[in-house]
């Protein structure tokens, strides 16, 4: 299926189509539903320098059209990603993207450093957008110059190319997108989710224990689609395009307005075997609105 | 394994206040492995979350699964609108339920509040099968909410308690347990989990299997939504609901 193949900085894919960062965990639990050398890349859940345990519960709601969580960020550390989460991963024919993050630029830079020497690993999603977390995520993606003193420094470390993950909870994407592009990013991943709320009437309280979530699903897709439209016509790098992904037709349209590849997040909660179907059902989709290679979409409506 | 197929329900019916039983047929029944494992329910295709539901009872030879709930959203307000014939989009059977092939009591106690017994019901109908002598204890909150207590009384005693007292013994549950002391030597609770907790602290020295109620994401282990912390000293820290549980023995997590 050649049609689908297509390159990008420290990535062969053999089609554009991947699971989102948290959304996916480290592909253990996916692999008992189809083989994971389907899918385009595995983008797995974010890294920091130690263990963390995350927020309390409840750390999800289902919202209209979409669903808030606030994980904030639990997983075992990096080291014990590298040594126990991995191996596993190395068995499948799929390149890996490992999402990033942590609560200091040295942080950043320590676990950058560590997991992008492992030869499991292809690309690195730099996870300055996480909105549920209290120090280090969002606020590194929320103003210019520390996203783009985190990426310089990520960049320096790193032994793979690194996209930067943005966050739509600013005012002027295109600037940050600039920004993180000048500090030496190969690529960008966006968008990572809103931040939002939803009260329990009951007990007049926030649901999420946390208070905020974000939100992700299809209610954000518009904006996930007029954030990469933007971006595009201002930046030469490409772009991973995500938020509320849950068909062919939206994948395409993520393509059209400036995204090389798209990763599906949330829905795969609905339903497990969605990247595989969607992966399976592009070519035709491709036909019917008159594509014969993926590279022929990206960018396709500012042509 | 778990698999996803859409289950034609073959029979739905009110059976108490807001609580509906509703039996449904396919392939999934024939992976159930445990009593305690749950089903993964999209209730409508545009909804951005399933809803976990305790499989309740199953009969592998008529490839069905029964499945009680109650009317606490959204979601389930919109299941007890579906009717016999139509299809529901099933993910399952998934978790951890009662081991049930290492059990080795000989007399045990079921202790389950509101919403929170039907699990028991399968759990209780295996050990009876084992030959294991049941006693059940069912809380609820009024007269109007109680249900599955003939069902019960089938595999064994029964208590029931309201906490308004309109229905057998006035109180919580926990408050019947120490009338029960030396009437068995294992117990399994589900429930919600201020009832866990105080059942495991009342009961304490038991063994004991408890089964966890939370807000689920993805119902497979991936999204760490429904986290429990582990004790002190546990080399992963945390245990995931839906995947390594529902069920956890008593001390694995913190309740």
């Amino acid at each position: 299926m050649t049609r689908l193949r297509l390159s990008m900085p420290g990535l062969d894919l053999k089609n554009p189509i991947m699971p989102a960062s948290g959304c996916f965990g480290f592909g253990k639990e996916f692999s008992e539903f189809y083989d994971l050398s389907e899918l385009g890349a595995v983008i797995i859940k974010a890294a920091t320098g130690e263990t963390r345990y995350g927020n309390p519960t409840p750390r999800v709601a289902e919202t209209s059209a979409g669903m808030l969580n606030a994980i904030g960020l639990q997983n075992p550390g990096v080291d014990r990603i590298i040594s126990e989460e991995l191996p596993y991963l190395s068995e499948y024919n799929a390149p890996v993207i490992a999402n990033v993050a942590g609560s200091t630029v040295e942080e950043y830079v320590e676990v950058a450093e560590k997991i992008s020497r492992d030869h499991t690993i292809n690309a690195l999603e730099l996870n300055i957008s996480c909105p549920n977390v209290k120090e280090g995520g969002v606020q590194f993606g929320t103003d210019a110059a520390l996203a783009a003193e985190v990426t310089r420094q990520v960049k320096q470390a790193s032994e793979v190319p690194v996209y930067v993950k943005l966050s739509p909870n600013v005012t002027d994407i295109v600037g940050m997108a600039k920004a993180v592009e000048k500090a030496g990013a190969d690529g960008l991943s966006m968008i990572n989710t809103l931040a939002g709320m939803r009260l329990d009437l009951h007990r007049r309280k926030p649901i999420i224990a946390n208070q905020t979530g974000g939100l992700s699903g299809p209610a954000i897709k518009p904006i996930a689609i007029r954030m990469i439209y933007q971006v595009y016509q201002e930046v030469d790098i490409p772009i991973i395009g995500m938020g509320g992904i849950e068909t062919v037709e939206d994948i395409i349209e993520f393509l059209l307005a400036g995204a090389s590849a798209v990763a599906v997040g949330s829905a795969n909660f609905k339903n497990p075997f969605i990247c595989k179907e969607l992966i399976d059902q592009l070519p035709e989709a491709m036909e019917r609105y008159g594509f014969d290679q993926v590279e022929e979409m990206i960018g396709g409506a500012h042509r | 394994m778990m698999i996803r197929e859409e289950m034609e329900i073959i029979f739905h019916e009110r059976i108490a206040e807001d609580t509906y039983r509703m039996t449904l047929q396919g392939d999934l029944p024939a992976e159930i492995r445990q009593p305690g494992q749950f089903v993964h329910i999209l209730i409508d295709q545009s909804d951005s979350l399933r809803r976990p539901i305790s499989i309740a009872d199953a009969d592998t030879a008529k490839q069905t699964l029964t499945i009680l709930y109650k009317i606490l959203g959204r979601g389930t307000a919109a299941l007890s609108k579906k009717q016999s014939g139509d299809h529901l989009d099933v993910l399952g059977p998934g978790g951890n339920g009662f081991p049930i092939d290492s059990i080795t009591a000989e007399r045990a106690l079921l202790v389950g509040g509101g919403i929170g017994v039907p699990p028991l019901y399968y759990l209780a109908k295996q050990l009876k099968e084992k030959g294991i002598e049941v006693t059940t204890v069912l809380g609820f909150q009024h007269e109007a909410s109680v249900f599955f207590e003939e069902e019960f009384r089938e595999l064994g005693e029964v208590f029931v308690t309201t906490n308004d007292g309109s229905y057998g013994n006035k109180g919580f549950v926990t408050e019947i347990l120490p009338a029960l002391e030396g009437r068995f030597d294992t117990y399994f609770s589900c429930g919600p989990a201020v009832m866990l907790k105080a059942v495991s602290e009342k009961l304490d020295g038991y063994e004991g299997y408890l089964s966890i109620e939370e807000r689920l994401g993805c119902g497979v282990g991936a999204c760490f939504a429904c986290v429990v912390q582990a004790p002190e000293g546990d080399s992963k820290g945390y245990r995931k609901i839906c995947h390594d549980g529902p069920v956890f023995r008593t001390g694995e997590v913190i309740l």
